[in-house]
């Protein structure tokens, strides 16, 4: 209990000082929280585009990114026809830009595909879709951005669609893309008789180790992979990740210098109290379990209030209409758990040199000068 | 020169009792060997004995005390503390928790915590139960007259209170040795005395070897020796 006091009044007394540092490790768990969730939770909704009503994304095999990927047509014919496979739905990505919006996701997709079949729609009739090379259909954030309506005309990329749909979807890039038929889209982006990918669905999912076998047996260079395997092994999400959690360690570490300044100017301006605990008998374990201590109350209160601040930012941001759609508020076990040792860690690591110091104090020196 | 004859009281006749702090042709010096400070001090002090340690300012009496309390190290010459020499392979934890208690020129309590807490210090370095560290204090408290201040911060409490406090900080554990540095050096003459009065009467009752450095000639006579140092040595015992 005293030894608890020790730590905590020693805090109490330089509140400011504390309290900076409190700020510094919340601000650092704040932004690494934030950046995390929303990188998370776009990789998560990407994820969802491909996993919409499908269980197995099939791919061209070694490619950085699905962009650049080419699945033929006659692939998607054969797959269809598989026993195990229930629907095959090619899909193929494009980005094109328009005045004022540099970056649209294109979507191209048959009419029986789930996005549009399975879609709640704010106007038009999904049983139109595909009808005429030039019509399109808008997600509900992306006909707001064109200030689009339904029958209108607009330029997109170097073409001008006829709206013939608005949809309405939970998915940031499916609610600011552009849908089209997959045979516009293949004109549209040069890219004729091929898809980016073909999402599968099967009529068991205890056939997916077969399916993606007989993938591999007749299709060298492509591959099937589970949804959940995707998301592993993406290289793009394994990028964006390892940014976002270089970004946030970027901003913990900060945090942690802050620390350990703290922690220096609390052991240099108390040497002569830390010869006093010397003199009564306290070791250099228990001296520096003080000034670890002390750290650790520092972390531990500026990664609370930090996860606070970064939820209640991931909240406001995700009443931004601009990002409607791309921030998901779901803020994973994992990631909390992560933040809060990484905050302790650097905490502790902040604490290293001070509690060296503070256990090379020799008594006799601090308290000759009376 | 046999120590023991110097006499200032009368507790102990001549050559009585077990040896608990000897120093034998110690020297000591700071700044690589700039400032001699002990020059071949000889010194002894029998169990229960209370000796006082006299001479002018820099002559080594604190140096001495913190050699004693294993706080620095003699260049030369031997420490022994109950007959043990105190050096690197000495449990110097043992020796600070456990054998010796220092009383200080200032009080040197931490001043946001309490009486208590301050007094509860080195039970929580020796790793001592609270229930008999609470009994303790509470025993001490009462002696030293501070039982209705445990609860307040040190920065509540007067002068003589602080160095009652930091009498009963040093005594916590029992140590049979206690070292005062100038103990009441920073009381007025009426407290000083009342405090010493009462280091006095508990290192009697409790059996402890006191060894205070002093200028107070006053208060030195009232000690069983009292020694005199000059220019690191101890020079001559001389009489009250």
């Amino acid at each position: 209990m005293i030894f608890l006091k020790l730590i905590v009044t020693n805090l109490r007394r330089h509140r400011i000082r504390s309290f900076i540092s409190v700020a510094g490790i919340a601000f650092s768990v704040a932004a690494m929280l934030t950046v995390v969730t929303i990188l998370q939770g776009a990789i998560g909704m990407f994820s969802g585009i491909l996993s919409n009503d499908s269980e197995i994304i099939v791919f061209e095999r070694n490619v950085s990114d699905l962009f650049f990927s080419n699945v033929p047509a006659a692939a998607v014919a054969e797959i269809a026809n598989w026993p195990m496979v229930s629907h095959a739905d090619p899909v193929l990505f494009g980005v094109v830009s328009s005045a004022d919006h540099p970056i649209i996701t294109c979507f191209g997709v048959t009419a029986a595909d789930a996005r549009i079949r399975k879609a709640s729609w704010i106007a038009g009739d999904k049983l139109s879709f595909a009808q005429h090379s030039d019509d399109v259909v808008l997600g509900e954030r992306a006909a707001e951005f064109l200030g689009a309506k339904l029958g209108d005309h607009v330029p997109i990329g170097h073409g001008v669609f006829h709206v013939i749909g608005i949809l309405k979807t939970a998915n940031g890039f499916e609610d600011g893309g552009v849908f089209m038929p997959l045979g516009s889209a293949q004109g549209f982006f040069h890219k004729e008789g091929a898809s980016s990918v073909i999402t599968i669905k099967l009529r068991s999912k205890d056939d997916a180790a077969l399916f993606k076998s007989m993938v591999k047996a007749k299709f060298a260079n492509l591959i099937g992979l589970e949804d959940a395997e995707f998301t592993r092994s993406y290289s793009q999400f394994k990028i964006l990740k390892a940014t976002a959690w270089a970004v946030g360690g970027c901003g913990l570490a900060l945090g942690g210098l802050g620390v350990a300044n703290t922690m220096i100017m609390s052991v240099f301006t108390r040497i002569r109290e830390i010869a006093i605990l010397r003199v009564c008998g306290f070791s250099n374990s228990q001296i520096a379990t003080m000034i670890f201590g002390e750290s650790a109350v520092v972390s531990l209160l500026g990664a609370v209030l930090g996860l606070l601040t970064g939820t209640c930012l991931l909240f406001a941001l995700k009443q931004v209409p601009a990002l409607h759609g791309y921030v998901d508020v779901t803020i994973q076990p994992a990631v909390m758990l992560i933040v809060i040792v990484l905050a302790l860690t650097t905490g502790i690591a902040g604490a290293l040199y001070p509690a060296a110091y503070a256990m090379r104090v020799r008594a006799v020196e601090a308290l000759r000068f009376e | 020169m046999n120590l023991l004859t110097a006499q200032a009281g009368n507790r102990y006749p001549d050559g009585q009792g077990r040896i608990a702090l000897r120093a034998e042709g110690v020297w000591k010096s700071y700044d690589d060997g700039s400032i001699e400070v002990l020059k071949g001090a000889d010194f002894e002090a029998v169990e229960g004995q209370t000796v006082a340690l006299c001479g002018p300012s820099g002559c080594g009496k604190s140096t001495l005390l913190h050699l004693f309390g294993g706080l620095d190290w003699p260049d030369r010459g031997r420490i022994s503390v109950n007959g043990v020499e105190v050096n690197r392979q000495r449990n110097l934890l043992h020796l600070l928790r456990h054998e010796v208690g220092f009383v200080f020129q200032l009080h040197n309590l931490i001043p946001d915590l309490t009486l208590e807490e301050n007094c509860l210090i080195p039970t929580v370095a020796a790793g001592i139960d609270r229930r008999s560290a609470q009994a303790r204090l509470l025993e001490l408290a009462e002696r030293t007259g501070l039982t209705h201040r445990l609860g307040q911060r040190i920065q509540k409490l007067s002068g003589g209170e602080r160095q009652r406090t930091a009498l009963c900080r040093a005594l916590m554990n029992r140590p049979k040795i206690l070292l005062a540095d100038e103990p009441t050096g920073s009381l007025d003459e009426h407290t000083s005395g009342a405090v010493f009065a009462l280091l006095l009467d508990i290192v009697a009752t409790e059996d402890v070897t006191l060894v205070m450095a002093t200028h107070d000639r006053g208060l030195a006579n009232r000690c069983d020796r009292l020694v005199e140092m000059h220019d690191g040595r101890i020079h001559e015992p001389v009489s009250a």
